[in-house]
C-alpha cells in the first residue's frame, strides 16, 4: 500500500498548499517542504527495506521489489498496477530531493499567489513520480499527460517574459505543452497499436506491462510501434531535432519550474526509454540503435555549440542539458552494462548539476534582475560565495573528475566503446566543447570588468544550504557511487539481457 | 398494427414530452409567469427522463414502423432530456427574474426548446426516413426561433434567419436525396434500403447520389466543414442557453440518426461515400481547428471546436465496426457534458440578460482571482475538450483513437493528432487567460452569488461529473456497452 502513497502524497499536499493560502502566506511553502521531506523519507525508507536485487528481466514473470495492483477500467483490461524496481526508486529519490529543492529557492523569488503556485508545483512532482512507478500503460500515459497541465501553469504565471518581449512565458508554455501533448498523442496511438494486436493474437484486452512484454510482434510493426513511443520520449528528453521547446521553456520558467524540468522531467523520457521502449520493442531497438546513437552524438555538439553561443545564462545551461542528454541516450543504445549504469549515474548526476545551476542563475536574477550576461561580468568581486560554488557546479557539469557527472560520462564512454568504437570516440570529443561552455560562461558572468563597484547581497543561509547540499551529494555520487550502482544493477542487466539477445539476433541475421 | 399499451410506454418520453409542451403552453395562455413556466418544463423532462426506465424492459420494440425503441435510442433519449433539462435550467439563470434580464417575453422560449427535444427524441427512435424527416424538421423549425429569441439584438436576428435559411437549404437537400433513394431501393425504412443496397452489390449511382444528397443536408445541421458556414455566426448570435441546446440536444439527436441509417443499411456508407466521409472528417478537424485558433469570441471559438469535435466522431463513424458505436456514445456524452459546462459558464457570465452576452475573451481575464469556482469549472471543460487525462473528454478521445488504430485508419487518425495538438493551443489560450494576473481588471458582471442558483449548482456538478467520468469511466463505458444494436430483431414492415 505503501505505493499509492507514494503519489497521493504530493497530490494531497498540494491541495492543503491551496487551503492554506487563506491562513498565512508562508503556510503553504512549509506544507510544500514538508510534503516533499516526506516523500524523500519515504523514499528513503524503501531504500532501506527493499531488495532491489529484484527486477524485471527476459523470461519468466517480471519481479519487483514492491508491488501493487487495483482493478481501474475493465472494459480495456486497465488497472492501477505500481511497481517499484532499483530504477525506479533512485528516480523518486531525485524526484522528492528536487521537489524539496524547488520548493526552497521559490521562497523569496514566489510572492504572487503562492498556495496555487504549489498547488502547481505538488502536482508535477505527483505525476512524475506516478510516471516512474506506473506499469500499465495507460496509467503511464495518464500520469505522462497529466503532469503537463500544471507545468504549463508554472512557467505560464510565473515565469518571466523575455526582455526584448519577443518571447513571452505564454508563448514558451504553449510550445512546451504542445510539442509534449502531439508527441504524447503518437505515444498513445502506438500503445493502442501494441495493445490491439496483442488482442487480436492472444484475444485478451490488457494494458498490463508484463503481458505486453510477452506480445509476439512481426519485425515492420514493431518497429513502427517503437518509432512512437521513441519519439514522444525524444521529444522529452530531447533529442535533436525535436528540442526546440526546452530552451525556451527553460529561459522563461521561473527557478522552481526550471529544476523541476531539468532535474526531472527530461529524465522522464530517459526512464521511459529504459522501462518501456527497450524491453518491449527489443528486436526494433537494436536495430533502431545506430540511428538513435547518431542522433545522441548530434545533440552533444550541437547542444555544445548552442550552449556557447548563448548569452542568456538559463538557455545556456538548457542548451548543455541537450548536450548532456546525448550522452545518455548514447549510454543507453550501445547496451552494455557498464554504459546503461553509466546512464543511470548522468541521470542523477545531471539531475543534481542542472538543477544547483538554474537555481544558482535564480539567485543571480534575484540580485541582478537580468539573465543576461552580457549585464554581468565582474561579479566575482560583488557577491560572497556564489561564483565560487558556480564554479564548482561548472567544473562538475564539464565533467570534472570527482564529480558524479564522471562517473557517468566515463562510464557510458568506456561501455559504449565495445559496441560503438567510432561513435564513442567522436563523442569524447565532446567533452572538450562541454568545457569550453560551462568555463566561458564562468569568465562571462564572474570575471572581466565589472558593471558596477556596488556590492549584491551574499547568500544567506537557505541559499547556502541548496547548493552545498547538492556540491555534497554531487561529490558522494563522484567518489562513492558504488550503493547508487548496486541499486540500479539488477534493472540494468535485466535491460542489458533484452538488448544483448536482440543484438546477437541481428548480428546473426546479417 | 395494432397499438398496445406496451407501445404506448414505449412511446412515453415522447407523449409525456408532448404533453408538457400543451401543459405549458395553456400554461402561459392562462397566466403568464416565468417561474411557473419553468417548474412546469423542468418536472415534465424530470417525467420523461424518468419514463425511460419502463422503456428499457421492453426494448427493443418496433412502434409503427417509423419508429424503433431500443436500448441506442433510450441512451441517447435520456442524453437529448439531459441536455435540455440542462438548457432549461441556464435559461431560467440568463433571462433572469423581475424586472432586470431579458425584457421581453420569457416564457415561450422553453415551449420552444421543449418543441426542439421532442423533435431530437423522434429523431434517435427514427427507423424510416419519414420519421427522419420529420424529427428533423420538429428539431429544427424551433430552433430558428430560439436562436433569434433575442431579436431586437441584430446578430441574434442575424444568425437566426441565416440558420433558417440554411437549414431550410439543408432540408431541401434533405428531402431531393430521399426521394432519389427511394427511387432506387423502393423502401423508406432504414433496413428496407440496407436490404436493396445490398442486394444490388455495390449501390447504383442514383442512390450513391441520394445519399450523397442527404449526406449534405445532415452535414448541415451538425455543421461538418464544407457545410459548417452558418456555425460561428449562430453560436455567436444565439442566446448562451440557446447555443448550448444547438451544440449538444441538437448534434447528438442529428448524429444518432446518422449513426442508426448507417448501421442498419452498411451499403449506405461503403464505396465511394466512404472515402467522401473520410475527407469530410479529416477537412472538419483541420479546418475548424485551424479557424478556432484565430478566434477571440468565446462562443464561435467553441463553434469552431465544434465543428473538429464532430470531425472526430466521422472517425469513428467511417470505422462502423468494432469499437465504434462504443466509441460514439462515449463520445456523445463526454461531448454533451463538456460543451454543456463551457456554455453554462458563458451562460452564468450573462447572466442575467443585459443586452449582450459576455463572450469576448478579454472579459475572461484573471477571472480565477475573482470568480475561482466558476473559473475552475471553465478549466475543466477546456482541458476536457482538449482531451487532457483526468477529464472526461480524455476518455472519449481514448475512445477514437483506439477505433482508429483498430479499423487502421491511419490518415484519419493521424489527423486527430494533428488537429489535437492545434486544438490545445487555442483551449490553452482560453485558459490561460482565466488565470492571468494584472493589475486593474475589468469586473464583470456574473452575480456575486452565483453559486446559489441552481444553474451554479448544476454547472460544478457537472465539471465534478466530467472529473469523475475522466478517473473512473468504468460504469459509463458498461452504460453505454448496453446500449448497442441488436440488429436481429429488427422487423421490416413493408
Amino acid at each position: 500500500m505503501i505505493l499509492p502513497w507514494l503519489i497521493l502524497i504530493p497530490f494531497i499536499g498540494g491541495l492543503l498548499c491551496w487551503v492554506a493560502e487563506r491562513s498565512s502566506a508562508t503556510l503553504p511553502r512549509w506544507i510544500a517542504l514538508l510534503t516533499m521531506s516526506l516523500e524523500l523519507a519515504l523514499g528513503l525508507w524503501l531504500w532501506a527495506h527493499g531488495d532491489y536485487t529484484l527486477a524485471p528481466a527476459p523470461g519468466g514473470e517480471p519481479a519487483w521489489a514492491y508491488e501493487f495492483k487495483l482493478n481501474w477500467i475493465q472494459r480495456f483490461g486497465i488497472s492501477v498496477h505500481l511497481a517499484l524496481d532499483g530504477l525506479s526508486l533512485l528516480m523518486i529519490l531525485l524526484t522528492g530531493l528536487l521537489g524539496m529543492l524547488s520548493v526552497l529557492c521559490s521562497w523569496k523569488e514566489i510572492q504572487r499567489h503562492v498556495g496555487f503556485f504549489h498547488l502547481n508545483l505538488m502536482w508535477i512532482l505527483g505525476g512524475v513520480v506516478g510516471v516512474f512507478l506506473a506499469l500499465d500503460l495507460f496509467l503511464f500515459f495518464f500520469f505522462w499527460e497529466m503532469m503537463l497541465v500544471p507545468m504549463y501553469f508554472l512557467i505560464a504565471l510565473w515565469g518571466h517574459s523575455s526582455s526584448d518581449g519577443k518571447k513571452t512565458r505564454i508563448y514558451a508554455a504553449t510550445k512546451f505543452f504542445i510539442f509534449t501533448q502531439a508527441s504524447g498523442l503518437i505515444m498513445l496511438v502506438a500503445i493502442l497499436g501494441l495493445v490491439l494486436f496483442n488482442y487480436s493474437n492472444t484475444g485478451v484486452m490488457t494494458f498490463n506491462y508484463s503481458d505486453l512484454l510477452k506480445a509476439k510482434l512481426p519485425e515492420h510493426v514493431e518497429y513502427l510501434l517503437m518509432l512512437g513511443f521513441f519519439i514522444a520520449f525524444a521529444v522529452k528528453l530531447p533529442v535533436v531535432p525535436f528540442h526546440s521547446w526546452l530552451p525556451d521553456a527553460h529561459a522563461q520558467a521561473p527557478t522552481a519550474g526550471s529544476v523541476d524540468l531539468a532535474g526531472i522531467l527530461l529524465k522522464t523520457a530517459a526512464y521511459g526509454i529504459l522501462r518501456f521502449a527497450l524491453p518491449l520493442f527489443p528486436n526494433a531497438s537494436a536495430e533502431f540503435a545506430p540511428i538513435a546513437m547518431t542522433l545522441g552524438l548530434i545533440g552533444i555538439f550541437y547542444g555544445a555549440f548552442l550552449a556557447f553561443a548563448q548569452t542568456d545564462i538559463k538557455r545556456l545551461i538548457a542548451f548543455s542539458s541537450v548536450s548532456h542528454m546525448g550522452f545518455v541516450l548514447i549510454g543507453i543504445y550501445s547496451g552494455t552494462q557498464q554504459a546503461l549504469q553509466g546512464a543511470v549515474v548522468q541521470m542523477l548526476a545531471h539531475g543534481l548539476s542542472a538543477a544547483a545551476l538554474f537555481i544558482l542563475s535564480g539567485q543571480l536574477y534575484e540580485r541582478l534582475h537580468t539573465r543576461d550576461m552580457r549585464e554581468m561580468g565582474g561579479l566575482w568581486s560583488r557577491i560572497a560565495y556564489l561564483p565560487a560554488i558556480s564554479l564548482f557546479f561548472a567544473a562538475a557539469s564539464l565533467g570534472l573528475p570527482g564529480t558524479g557527472n564522471f562517473v557517468g560520462e566515463f562510464l557510458i564512454l568506456l561501455g559504449s566503446f565495445t559496441v560503438a568504437p567510432w561513435i564513442t570516440a567522436v563523442a569524447t570529443s565532446g567533452l572538450v566543447f562541454g568545457s569550453v561552455y560551462s568555463l566561458i560562461m564562468i569568465h562571462r558572468a564572474y570575471f572581466g570588468p565589472s558593471k558596477s563597484d556596488a556590492v549584491l547581497a551574499g547568500m544567506d543561509n537557505r541559499e547556502l544550504i541548496m547548493v552545498l547540499g547538492l556540491a555534497g551529494l554531487l561529490i558522494l555520487l563522484g567518489v562513492y557511487p558504488q550503493p547508487f550502482l548496486d541499486t540500479s544493477a539488477a534493472t540494468m542487466t535485466g535491460v542489458q539481457q533484452w538488448f544483448g539477445t536482440a543484438f546477437t539476433q541481428l548480428a546473426s541475421a546479417r | 398494427m395494432d397499438l398496445t399499451i406496451q407501445h404506448f410506454i414505449a412511446l412515453a418520453p415522447l407523449l409525456i414530452t408532448t404533453v408538457t409542451v400543451v401543459a405549458v403552453m395553456l400554461a402561459i395562455a392562462w397566466r403568464r409567469n416565468h417561474s411557473q413556466t419553468f417548474l412546469l418544463s423542468c418536472a415534465g423532462l424530470n417525467l420523461a427522463l424518468l419514463s425511460i426506465l419502463p422503456v428499457l424492459k421492453l426494448t427493443p420494440i418496433t412502434v409503427t414502423p417509423l419508429l424503433q425503441v431500443d436500448n441506442f435510442a433510450a441512451l441517447y433519449m435520456a442524453l437529448i432530456l439531459v441536455a435540455t433539462l440542462a438548457c432549461v435550467t441556464l435559461a431560467h439563470a440568463y433571462l433572469g427574474d423581475g424586472s432586470s434580464g431579458y425584457p421581453g417575453n420569457r416564457e415561450e422560449l422553453y415551449l420552444l426548446i421543449l418543441m426542439a427535444a421532442l423533435g431530437g427524441l423522434v429523431l434517435v427512435c427514427a427507423q424510416h426516413l419519414a420519421g427522419l424527416f420529420i424529427g428533423l424538421e420538429l428539431l429544427s423549425v424551433p430552433t430558428y426561433g430560439l436562436i433569434a429569441y433575442a431579436f431586437f439584438n441584430k446578430r441574434s436576428l442575424e444568425g437566426g434567419i441565416k440558420y433558417m435559411v440554411l437549414s431550410a437549404a439543408g432540408s431541401a437537400f434533405l428531402l431531393f436525396g430521399m426521394a432519389l433513394l427511394y427511387a432506387d431501393a423502393g423502401s423508406l425504412s432504414f433496413s428496407g434500403i440496407g436490404l436493396a443496397l445490398a442486394a444490388t452489390g455495390v449501390p447504383s449511382a442514383l442512390a450513391q447520389l441520394g445519399l450523397a444528397m442527404m449526406l449534405v443536408g445532415l452535414a448541415f445541421k451538425l455543421s461538418l466543414v464544407p457545410f459548417h458556414l452558418w456555425t460561428p455566426d449562430v453560436y455567436e448570435g444565439a442566446p448562451a442557453p440557446v447555443a448550448a441546446f444547438l451544440a449538444t440536444a441538437s448534434k447528438v439527436a442529428v448524429f444518432a440518426v446518422v449513426v442508426r441509417l448507417f448501421q442498419l443499411s452498411p451499403a449506405a456508407s461503403s464505396g465511394v461515400l466512404s472515402d467522401v466521409l473520410a475527407v469530410i472528417a479529416v477537412a472538419s478537424i483541420l479546418i475548424g481547428n485551424l479557424l478556432a485558433v484565430t478566434q477571440s469570441n468565446l462562443k464561435r471559438l467553441l463553434g469552431y471546436s465544434s465543428i473538429a469535435h464532430f470531425g472526430y466522431l466521422l472517425i469513428a463513424l467511417v470505422a462502423s465496426k468494432g469499437l465504434a458505436l462504443e466509441a460514439i456514445g462515449v463520445y456523445l456524452v463526454t461531448y454533451v457534458i463538456t460543451s454543456l459546462g463551457a456554455f453554462g459558464v458563458i451562460t452564468l457570465m450573462s447572466s442575467p440578460y443585459n443586452g449582450r452576452d459576455a463572450d469576448a475573451l478579454y472579459e475572461y481575464r484573471g477571472l480565477f482571482w475573482r470568480r475561482p469556482y466558476l473559473t475552475a469549472v471553465l478549466t475543466v471543460m477546456m482541458l476536457s475538450l482538449a482531451g487532457i487525462p483526468l477529464t472526461a473528454g480524455f476518455i472519449g478521445k481514448f475512445y477514437i483513437i483506439a477505433t482508429g488504430v483498430e479499423s487502421q485508419l491511419w490518415w484519419l487518425t493521424g489527423a486527430l493528432v494533428i488537429g489535437s495538438a492545434i486544438g490545445v493551443f487555442y483551449y490553452l489560450r482560453v485558459m490561460v487567460t482565466l488565470y492571468l494576473m494584472e493589475k486593474n481588471l475589468r469586473r464583470t458582471d456574473a452575480p456575486l452569488k452565483w453559486e446559489q442558483r441552481t444553474g451554479g449548482v448544476m454547472l460544478l456538478a457537472i465539471a465534478v461529473l466530467a472529473f469523475l467520468l475522466g478517473v473512473y469511466p468504468q460504469p459509463l463505458l458498461e452504460l453505454v456497452q448496453h446500449a448497442g444494436f441488436q440488429l436481429g430483431s429488427v422487423v421490416v414492415k413493408g
